[in-house]
């Protein structure tokens, strides 16, 4: 063992990290192709882009000339609100539920009871948007059991899918609703992770179930919720393509459409691929700033660190 | 203390409502592909088959699109699932050796890191999946997401929080780093691997965009993908509320729950058994700090 270390340390390569190199041979290859010519791909934005010559072939360079384009569409701009004011709210709620949940889920005593409710809650987290979307299509619909049931209560029926008033707020709820489960599977694990002595004391001292959770449940999940929320903040240009693409329609474009929407329907469907690679790019360089922010944060106030 | 006795009932009640609200749906397309065309489309179905008939199901045994892209999907999962799994544990190995014996480890995994930063988008993907000549192939599947970075991550970490003597002593029998990393560190790696295996099925399973923008073929379709043209088929572009009333109205609604509900089938059936792995998975992958 010391005699490999010290083969380390000399400048050549030791026997066991020729073996490493060729099994990272595979992987780093794969991520190379893909990953790494799909990030060359990114000139694309500074092209005007004609796809017969290939990605890289000789295209013709034109400065910024897609950006000048591409942002002076109003769609553009509608496009990056709606992703900003829909991720903010389902990142705030998909904090804030999920850690009321497992709140909630602590103070079951009976163990049975408790497992039934979490299995059940976690089941939307393994359901594709595809799949959701026609059960969501189905139920609120004008005549769907959702406005059956306000109906009950005299209610005008919603058109939840189809109405620019609706639309962001049935986009939030139902993914607030897909996530929360799963989400909750975390902070619970926090709260087991909380000294049970904490508690003990609080009780001789007299205190009851609120006053432990407001001042010793929570406090302990503190660090686990600032973590989550940081990290989250690299998914503030994400507002769920995989579920706005499945449920939105054209008239609701105006409230429902966001970047990686009109970059699929600009980009690959009226094959502008330069423009919305323009409107990609920008995404993806303010997306990576932000992450990278969070991980320093993370790094710096949390302690986390992914490896 | 008033509190202490209401508060258990109480709680009781939300959680149930909640558990209720996230099984509603499911149920409810459950019955209603078990319900009569007629009463589907009066929207008599709640939770519960009304005159109740297998029709959609029997309909769908002869749907030939149907079974194809189930067919795609089973070819995916077959052929994906085994390539991920094997990429991962290929970089998860040799990432989680201490800098000092392994000099290019910061590399690497800054090469790996990156792309989790940063990613040219769906754009470049798309011509480059067409460059390779991919198209219409079940590689086109496969191969852009052969490595799951994550999953390398999570692997990683728990390699690395195994005890380093193990190794010594194999080296110390003469076995090569390919036997070590096979049969020793692997089957020790076992509780993460099958969690990441699953994260894989799931993800497989589930992807329909894929499928969407490098199949030119709707034959080529996996499941997810031509269940998305069958809810997604009529063209929703200004569609009075008129229109919508009779789209919710068609004789195809209870069809289209039952594909829905076959197709979920697999995750409904597994997932309660497998949730002690995910529950796994999320706590190593999301907090490890």
């Amino acid at each position: 063992m010391a005699g490999a270390m010290r083969a380390a340390r000399r400048k050549g390569l030791s026997a066991d990290e020729r073996s490493w190199l060729l099994f990272l041979l595979l992987p780093v290859l794969f991520v190379l192709v893909f990953s790494y010519g799909g990030m060359y791909g990114v000139v694309i934005a500074f092209q005007r882009f004609i796809p017969a010559k290939g990605l890289f072939g000789n295209q013709n360079w034109v400065g910024l000339e897609n950006f000048q384009y591409v942002f002076s569409l109003k769609n553009v701009w509608r496009a990056i609100w709606n992703t900003l004011s829909i991720s903010v709210w389902k990142l705030v709620l998909g904090i804030v539920v999920p850690v009321c949940v497992a709140l909630l889920l602590n103070e079951v005593r009976r163990s049975g009871f408790k497992r039934t409710v979490q299995t059940i809650v976690y089941l939307p987290h393994f359901i594709s948007w595809v799949i959701l979307s026609g059960i969501f299509l189905d139920l609120l619909s004008t005549d769907g059991l959702v406005n059956q049931f306000l109906g009950l209560f005299g209610l005008e029926p919603i058109f939840f899918l189809g109405s620019n008033r609706y639309f962001q707020a049935t986009l939030i709820v139902t993914d607030v609703w897909k996530g929360f489960g799963y989400s909750s599977i975390i902070y619970l694990s926090a709260i087991a992770g909380i000294d049970q002595e904490q508690y003990e004391s609080a009780r001789i001292d007299g205190a009851g179930r609120f006053r432990c959770m407001r001042y010793i449940t929570l406090p302990g999940l503190a660090g686990t919720i600032a973590l989550m929320g940081v990290l989250s903040i690299g998914n503030l240009l994400n507002a769920g393509f995989d579920q706005v693409l499945n449920m939105y329609s054209p008239q609701v474009y105006e409230t429902g459409d966001i970047i990686d929407t009109f970059v699929y329907r600009f980009g690959l469907l009226e094959a502008k691929y330069g423009p919305s690679q323009a409107v990609g790019l920008m995404k993806s360089v303010i997306s990576a700033t932000l992450t990278v922010v969070a991980y320093v944060l993370a790094y710096k106030y949390a302690d986390y660190s992914l490896f | 203390m008033k509190e202490k006795s209401a508060f258990p009932a109480v709680n009781a009640i939300v959680l149930s409502l909640l558990a209720f609200l996230c099984l509603f749906p499911f149920v409810h397309l459950l019955a209603l592909s078990f319900s009569s065309a007629n009463a589907a489309n009066q929207g008599r179905v709640w939770l519960w088959p009304v005159e109740a008939t297998i029709d959609a199901y029997r309909m769908i045994i002869a749907k030939k699109e149907f079974w194809q892209s189930a067919l795609v999907s089973i070819e995916r999962l077959a052929l994906g699932v085994p390539v991920q799994m094997v990429l991962t544990i290929l970089a998860a190995y040799p990432l989680s050796k201490p800098s000092d014996r392994f000099r290019w480890r910061m590399f690497f995994a800054w090469f790996f890191f990156f792309t989790m930063l940063f990613s040219g988008g769906m754009i470049p993907a798309y011509l480059l999946v067409r460059e390779l000549k991919l198209m219409d192939t079940l590689w086109a599947l496969v191969l852009p997401g052969a490595v799951p970075v994550f999953n390398v991550v999570i692997l990683m970490n728990y390699y690395r929080s195994l005890p380093a003597e193990i190794e010594e002593a194999a080296i110390v029998d003469g076995a090569s780093q390919w036997r070590i990393m096979w049969r020793i560190w692997t089957p020790l790696a076992l509780p993460s691997i099958a969690t990441l295996t699953l994260f894989s099925l799931v993800g497989h399973w589930n992807s329909w965009f894929d499928g969407i923008i490098y199949m030119n073929f709707p034959e080529n379709y996996p499941l997810q993908s031509y269940l998305r043209t069958v809810i997604q088929k009529v063209d929703t572009s200004n569609m009075t509320m008129e229109q919508w009333r009779e789209l919710a109205g068609t004789s195809e609604r209870t069809l289209k729950a039952a594909q829905i509900m076959i197709a979920s089938l697999p995750m409904l059936l597994f997932y309660p058994f497998l949730q002690r792995y995910f529950i796994k998975g999320i706590t190593i992958g999301g907090v490890k700090g």
